[in-house]
């Protein structure tokens, strides 16, 4: 009993699991309704996307919400991911002919390029913050956009080729390309799998929030509150920064790795500016540094534009209507105070409205 | 001779963006946000232009004083509906709301002017000027563009210099707070820096389509991105630092183009605008600021 | 006025040692140090050295300099003159996280803690670099982080209850009362275990008791710890009553140096900051 007692009144313990259950619950509840074949192929068709932005959701919430540092260009690391995926699932095809084994060794090799990239990337561009940190992460989605959407990679029996035009790309016959260009990856073969979905979420939440209660957390939350007097007791803050962009960009290519082989065809253009903004748009909705409200949110938020698919042309202009009035009643003072004072004014006016009428009598 | 043509094309585009920048600068150093729906106003702006003188019929500088009233009275309405509310929220917040902004605008326009690209006709009805026995080429639109870049950044510098309303703008800038113990109307002042914004944006707007005639929704994002761009490469808030920016991102991205590769010119364009805020974090003509201890 | 102050020994160079210290070698040297904002001498040939175990005061009047040159020895600034000997290695260059780590510890005067973590969580933030885990072990929950954390918060409790803040070690830092938030400062500042402490207006904001009760803690964190305490104040009770040496600065510049009864009887002092009569004890 007081072991349960203690267990409810450790505040991280207790919202860490909530988390997990909650996410587990939802897994368990889908596999059933699949397996039962209760469920659509259209609906079935999310499931993997759904884990892909929930696990970039929570690893950009590490970044925007537990950090305080503003990335537009979270989906270029998904992007890294992806196409490396793709790459690494075709070119182990015969080395490894287990699907699922050869998906986790794809999704390790997108999470390592991705935050390899986060790193080299994130050593001079951390130096900055705010807005210019929001900008040059801008410019680096749309760069690594820009690299993948000119990159031409195939492979035959001579061996491997990457090149950056179709004329340098001489394939023997017999070869077959990946990667090619504009056109992007074609004929993908579809390893990805709901319960990898789930795996992949646990992953991120085990590494996501054993990160914020550590020293580390403690350190990184520091950071965001006062940096002065973070720097002042000796925590180096740049390479804090670094730890998390780079934890942070790992998660999103495995992430991205995952996506990328659900799809038999994928193009560049996918990751561009307007993802990166989508997963921004998650967090904060979730609200930031809250990891359950990233899973949420990134659930509810990609259903509901493709529950909305009947309203066909309004659907996109709803929600943004839906995106400005939330943002607006749970971040403007004014409007949150009147919210709480209506059920009072409600409540006089109808009053005063009855009295009116009394008098009338 | 194709250099000097690349140079005359590099400036051209190169001062559409610093119109644009010029708008984005006053309002990024006055309500300290980055509005990302700068870009779709552009956008609106042109389409009104493109539907007075197609639907109306009306001549081409009526279709500029009208596109810049709508868009002006579009500006302040936004401000005021959709940002004032969160004045003095973190800028995470004000920034989401500014996407949600974009997306309704681009959205709207997809339903009023559907999806499909429109040819937009250039207004500009100047002959163009041909150098060198034809080799060079200028364009009335190139004229037109720069002529007006230059007079509006000598406009807003006489503007934010002389007059009372400028000042009560640099003010609010540098601190608001302090502004407003002086007796400064804030919000007002914040208005008409939108109002002054989004005017030139409408104008950037027409210019941009002049230059390049196809008009779809998603017209004015990647602009509205690349002049952010240039603002920050000039110096946030410096109007001068913005002509500069626009003017040398233009450039950069023709050269990039013609010399180097053309598929790889949004890289290189981007990769200059990390290396130089690496280089010199507050922009060319931008002043560094210390944090206080 | 106070004990250790007749103990006092007069060094030929700019010293101000105690005798104790005399052979020591010193935990801070400065060496003419000096800074420009833009065309503007901020701080100009300050010189001074601190015992490991010494006590010292910065004075001066508002504006005189005192901040920037804690914000110089920290590393917040670079000096653009001189340089700043920590226990024998020279910082130049260095950032103010690589100089605590090097042993320099500091509050603020317009106090820093974080505010939306527990009293506790700012103490072990400041034991940062002390808590031997590694990166891989917290995030993986490895065995290491439950040993290191358990000590963490042991240490970090000791240091809590040394302060005499024990009982406010789970409340949010940001809703203490002020002098308590002054107090979680120097707990934190602590916990990193440095070899001289920086305090900025410690007693600012503090009734008459509490200022009493800081004087005290002052002196037994120097006892406790044996680190070398160099503090700005306004308050001259606290100064007069604590430090073992005094330094007055006056636009960026030393106008004077030596024990408090040496400050207390120096003509340029008196003009400049104490005998200025008309304005009373409006300073404290």
């Amino acid at each position: 009993m007081t072991a349960m007692k203690k267990f409810w009144n450790n505040k991280t313990l207790r919202s860490n699991t909530i988390t997990y259950a909650v996410v587990i619950l939802g897994f368990v509840i889908m596999q059933t309704l699949s397996s039962m074949g209760m469920l659509g192929s259209a609906v079935k068709g999310y499931l993997v996307p759904i884990c892909v932005y929930i696990v970039l959701a929570v690893s950009l919430n590490l970044l925007v919400g537990v950090c305080g540092e503003l990335s537009l260009g979270h989906a270029g690391f998904m992007g890294i991911g992806a196409f490396t995926g793709i790459v690494i699932a075709a070119v182990t095809a015969q080395l490894i002919p287990e699907g699922t084994v050869r998906l986790i060794v794809a999704m390790a090799a997108g999470g390592i390029l991705a935050g390899a990239v986060g790193f080299l990337v994130g050593i001079p561009v951390l130096r900055l913050r705010g807005d210019y940190l929001a900008i040059v992460t801008l410019a680096f989605g749309e760069i690594m956009k820009n690299l993948i959407n000119n990159m031409y990679v195939g492979i035959d029996e001579a061996g491997f080729h990457m090149v950056i035009s179709t004329e340098q790309m001489k394939l023997l016959p017999g070869g077959t390309m990946i990667i090619s260009g504009p056109l992007g990856a074609t004929s993908i073969q579809k390893l990805a799998t709901f319960p990898m979905g789930f795996a992949l979420i646990l992953v991120t939440l085990f590494v996501v929030l054993n990160l914020i209660h550590s020293k580390e957390g403690r350190a990184i939350k520091a950071v965001r509150d006062n940096r002065i007097a973070a720097e002042s007791v000796g925590i180096p803050v740049t390479a804090f920064r670094l730890k998390a962009f780079v934890v942070s960009a790992f998660l999103a290519g495995m992430a991205g790795a995952l996506f990328g082989l659900n799809f038999s065809s994928l193009t560049a253009s996918k990751f561009n500016f307007n993802t990166s903004i989508n997963i921004l748009v998650f967090v904060v909705l979730g609200g930031m540094g809250n990891i359950l409200g990233s899973v949420i949110s990134a659930t509810v938020l990609y259903v509901l534009p493709e529950a909305m698919r009947s309203l066909q042309d309004y659907r996109m202009i709803l929600y943004a209507v839906v995106l400005i009035v939330v943002m607006l009643c749970t971040w403007s003072p004014k409007i949150k105070n009147a919210i709480r004072a209506m059920p009072v004014l409600l409540r006089e006016r109808f009053r005063g409205r009855r009295k009116e009428a009394g008098s009338h009598e | 001779m194709k250099i000097l043509q690349y140079l005359v094309n590099g400036i051209s585009i190169g001062s559409v963006y610093a119109i644009i920048a010029l708008g984005y600068t006053m309002v990024y150093g006055i309500a300290k946000m980055l509005n990302f729906a700068h870009g779709d106003i552009i956008m609106v702006g042109a389409y009104i232009s493109f539907s007075v003188t197609n639907y109306l019929g009306l001549p081409a500088i009526l279709s500029v004083i009208i596109s810049m009233a709508v868009c002006t009275a579009l500006g302040v309405v936004i401000e005021g509906l959709a940002y004032r509310p969160l004045r003095g929220t973190p800028s995470l917040a004000v920034l989401i709301t500014a996407i949600g902004v974009s997306y309704f605008l681009q959205n709207a326009a997809q339903l009023i002017w559907s999806s499909s690209p429109k040819n937009f006709t250039s207004i500009v009805n100047l002959a163009p000027l041909t150098l060198f026995g034809g080799q060079l080429v200028i364009t009335g639109e190139v004229l037109t563009t720069v002529l007006v870049s230059i007079l509006v950044m000598v406009g807003l510098m006489l503007f934010t210099g002389k007059t009372r309303t400028g000042k009560a703008m640099r003010a609010v800038s540098e601190d608001r707070d302090a502004a407003q113990l002086m007796g400064i109307p804030v919000n007002r002042t914040i208005s008409i820096t939108f109002a002054i914004g989004s005017a030139l944006a409408a104008v950037a707007g027409v210019l941009l389509c002049s230059t390049v005639p196809t008009l779809q929704p998603t017209t004015g994002a990647m602009p509205g991105i690349r002049a952010f761009t240039a603002a920050v490469f000039g110096g946030i808030g410096s109007i001068p630092g913005a002509m500069l920016g626009g003017i040398l991102l233009g450039l950069i991205e023709t050269f990039s183009k013609a010399y180097i590769s053309p598929q790889f010119s949004d890289a290189i364009v981007f990769s200059v605008l990390i290396i130089i805020l690496l280089v010199k974090p507050a922009g060319l003509l931008g002043k560094q600021i210390q944090e206080k201890v | 006025m106070n004990e250790y102050s007749k103990k006092m020994i007069q060094v030929p160079s700019y010293n101000l040692l105690r005798e104790q210290d005399a052979d020591k070698q010193p935990v801070l040297d400065v060496r003419n140090l000096g800074i420009d904002f833009g065309g503007l001498t901020a701080v100009d040939s300050f010189q001074m050295t601190i015992g490991p175990t010494e006590i010292s005061g910065l004075i001066g009047p508002n504006g005189a300099g005192k901040t920037t040159i804690f914000n110089l020895l920290t590393g917040v600034y670079q000096p653009t003159r001189g340089s700043i000997l920590l226990n024998g290695i020279d910082t130049k260059g260095m950032t103010t996280a690589k100089v605590n780590r090097l042993g320099i510890a500091r509050t603020f005067q317009n106090i820093r803690l974080f505010t939306d973590m527990s009293a506790l969580d700012n103490v072990k933030v400041g034991m940062h670099n002390a808590i031997r885990c590694s990166f891989a072990s917290s995030v993986l929950r490895l065995p290491g982080y439950f040993k290191a954390e358990k000590a963490a918060n042991e240490k970090a409790m000791e240091l809590l209850e040394f302060m005499g803040l024990a009982d406010v070690a789970d409340t949010k830092a940001g809703s203490l009362p002020y002098g308590v938030q002054r107090r979680l400062e120097i707990a934190r500042a602590l916990a990193t275990n440095p070899s001289i402490i920086l305090l900025d207006e410690p007693a600012a904001g503090m009734n008459p008791s509490e200022t009493a009760e800081l004087m005290h803690q002052i002196r037994r964190i120097r006892d406790t710890f044996q680190i070398a305490i160099f503090l700005i104040e306004h308050d001259m009770n606290l100064v007069m009553g604590v430090c073992e040496g005094i330094v007055v600065v006056n636009y960026g510049r030393i106008i004077a140096k030596g024990t408090p009864e040496q400050i207390k009887n120096d003509p340029a002092v008196i003009e400049a900051y104490l005998g200025r009569k008309e304005c009373g004890d409006a300073e404290n």
